[in-house]
């Protein structure tokens, strides 16, 4: 197994990346406190996982050095995805097609 | 006999004694460890995903009851812990830091932040439930129905206790982890050969962290626009 090019020392972070990723969360979690009250219809919630979703992102490539990891690594990550989505849709498609059907107990 | 001729083979070879025989060298143990962790993290990522997954159907299905009982949570109190809790991954990721430069103080002094940060998330949480019982807004027998609400808001708090419930004991655990942490970088374990417990607890704490973030819009944050 090989690191990524973009190693700096020892292929890890540094407090200075530390520092700025802690800001950027910071200033999201303001964001999406604001973005709560404002009324967008439909686009409240996937505005503010959106939000989520970068944040996590952030902890994930510096603090837990993804960035820095082997592929081998950002394949298993991305299997949890893959498999957090077909866990959800699946079974979403079940549910939110139920009414469709004129089934008893449905 | 066996025994012995590894610990010559590792002498002939001036191994670290951290290494195990059946790595190569330290790099590769420190890599095999990070992505045995990584995997666990996924087998994570579907324990929660289960009951992220009842949470939009149940959402889906209730939509206004979810709103109305998810406003009455305290936001004050859930946007002060999201941010306690960044600034701990913040300290995590600075102990785990200092891990690889093998400093011992730095070490104890981040993982003595990271435990003083979580245990302050855990204390809030603690008000926040007390409050919940106070208004007998916990499921069960002596749940009553908010006044305006569909009944269903009970079903809201359900996963609401569930899903804080279960990140609050991932915490604890982490805490119990970061105290065995301290414990062993004040033995004087760690140095920048050797620091894979303290970035693999590292790993842990952040991917609780992660969980957070996206507990807290989707429990206190969806029915704000609608007050």
């Amino acid at each position: 197994m090989r690191r990524n090019e973009s190693d700096d020392t020892h292929g890890h972070g540094s407090p200075g990346a530390y520092f700025a990723v802690f800001t950027a969360l910071m200033v999201l979690t303001a964001v999406t406190l604001w973005a709560a009250y404002q009324h967008l219809g439909i686009w409240n919630t996937p505005l503010a996982l959106a939000i989520a979703a970068a944040k996590a992102v952030m902890v994930a490539l510096i603090f837990m050095h993804l960035r820095s990891s082997p592929k081998l690594t950002a394949i298993v990550v991305a299997t949890s995805i893959v498999f957090l989505a077909f866990l959800i849709l699946i079974t979403l498609s079940d549910y939110l097609t139920r009414p469709w059907l004129p089934i008893y107990g449905r | 006999m066996a025994e012995g001729s590894h610990a010559a083979a590792h002498d002939a070879h001036d191994a670290p004694r951290e290494l195990r025989h059946h790595f190569v060298d330290m790099e590769a143990q420190q890599e095999a460890s990070a992505l045995g962790m990584w995997i666990f993290l996924v087998t994570e990522v579907l324990f929660f995903g289960g009951m992220f997954t009842a949470y939009v159907i149940y959402r889906a299905s209730y939509t206004r009851a979810f709103e109305g009982a998810s406003n009455l949570l305290d936001l004050k109190l859930g946007a002060f812990n999201t941010a306690v809790l960044i600034l701990s991954s913040l300290t995590m990721a600075l102990a785990v830091w200092a891990g690889q430069q093998g400093k011992k103080n730095l070490i104890v002094l981040f993982l003595t932040a990271t435990i003083l940060l979580g245990g302050t998330f855990l204390g809030v949480k603690v008000i926040e439930y007390k409050q919940k019982f106070v208004h007998h807004e916990v499921p069960g027998p002596h749940f009553v129905v908010p006044e305006g609400l569909p009944r269903q808001s009970e079903m809201f708090f359900s996963l609401y206790f569930c899903m804080t419930g279960l990140h609050a004991l991932h915490m604890v655990i982490g805490i119990g982890l970061l105290l065995w942490l301290i414990a062993r970088a004040r033995r004087g374990d760690f140095t920048p050969r050797y620091n894979t417990p303290v970035d693999m607890v590292g790993l842990y704490w952040h991917f609780v962290d992660i969980v957070w973030i996206f507990l807290f819009p989707l429990l206190y944050l969806l029915g704000r626009h609608t007050l």
